[in-house]
């Protein structure tokens, strides 16, 4: 099956348990047609670029599929018609990079995290390190 | 030619520098890695041409994908005002 990373970017008001509920169901949709998450990961409510909807945060996270294109379609198609998503985009991708994401790594995003539960749950539950502070957001 | 050729008549030739994503440690163009990206936009938000930065032609085509796909989703801005 091929592979694919989605992000999508959920508006500022809701709460990150709210934002992880929505990263499990759109997971759901996915398991439920035959496919597998990989991994999830949430960034915490990054400052978005530009004002999105009148929304200048954004609780953002980024899920690592395997899984036939039917089952990327269906949950994007739910994503659309979700009001609390106000950006989503999906890459195809030939690997699926093993450990964090850059934004994990780096030190601006101090509350990302795996989401623990969806997908592979044997994905390492590993914190960031908060050492690595060079200076504050 | 760009690269001027050491000997030639310029005073001023500036040595040219190797293409940043070539080479055994060199960073992998990734559009989450919005610090790596960042380098490569001008203040004002614009991709800046691989002829300042001397990115290679593959790699400049891969790091534009990479900035349009981080602006898609909030993550670098189209425009700085």
């Amino acid at each position: 099956m091929p592979l694919y990373e989605h992000t999508f970017v959920a508006r500022q008001d809701i709460s990150p348990q709210q934002a992880e509920d929505l990263a499990r169901e759109f997971s759901a949709i996915i398991e439920n047609m035959g496919g597998r998450i990989a991994r999830a990961e949430y960034w915490g409510l990054r400052n978005l670029a530009y004002r999105v909807k009148n929304n200048r945060k954004g609780h953002y996270v980024l899920l690592n599929i395997d899984a036939p294109s039917d089952a990327v379609k269906e949950m994007e198609r739910n994503i659309r018609l979700n009001d609390d998503v106000i950006r989503n985009m999906t890459v195809r991708v030939e690997e699926i990079e093993d450990g964090s994401s850059a934004v994990m790594r780096s030190r601006s995003s101090n509350d990302a995290r795996m989401l623990v539960g969806i997908g592979d749950t044997q994905a390492e539950v590993r914190r960031p390190r908060r050492e690595d502070k060079e200076d504050g957001e | 030619m760009r690269a001027p050729s050491p000997g030639g008549r310029r005073p001023f030739f500036r040595r040219r520098k190797t293409c940043p994503f070539s080479g055994p440690n060199a960073p992998v163009i990734d559009y989450k890695d919005v610090k790596l990206l960042e380098r490569f936009i001008s203040e004002r938000g614009k991709i800046v041409p691989s002829r300042i930065t001397s990115v290679s032609a593959p790699k400049q085509r891969e790091l534009a994908r990479a900035i349009k796909r981080a602006r898609a989703i909030a993550l670098l801005p189209y425009v700085v005002k």
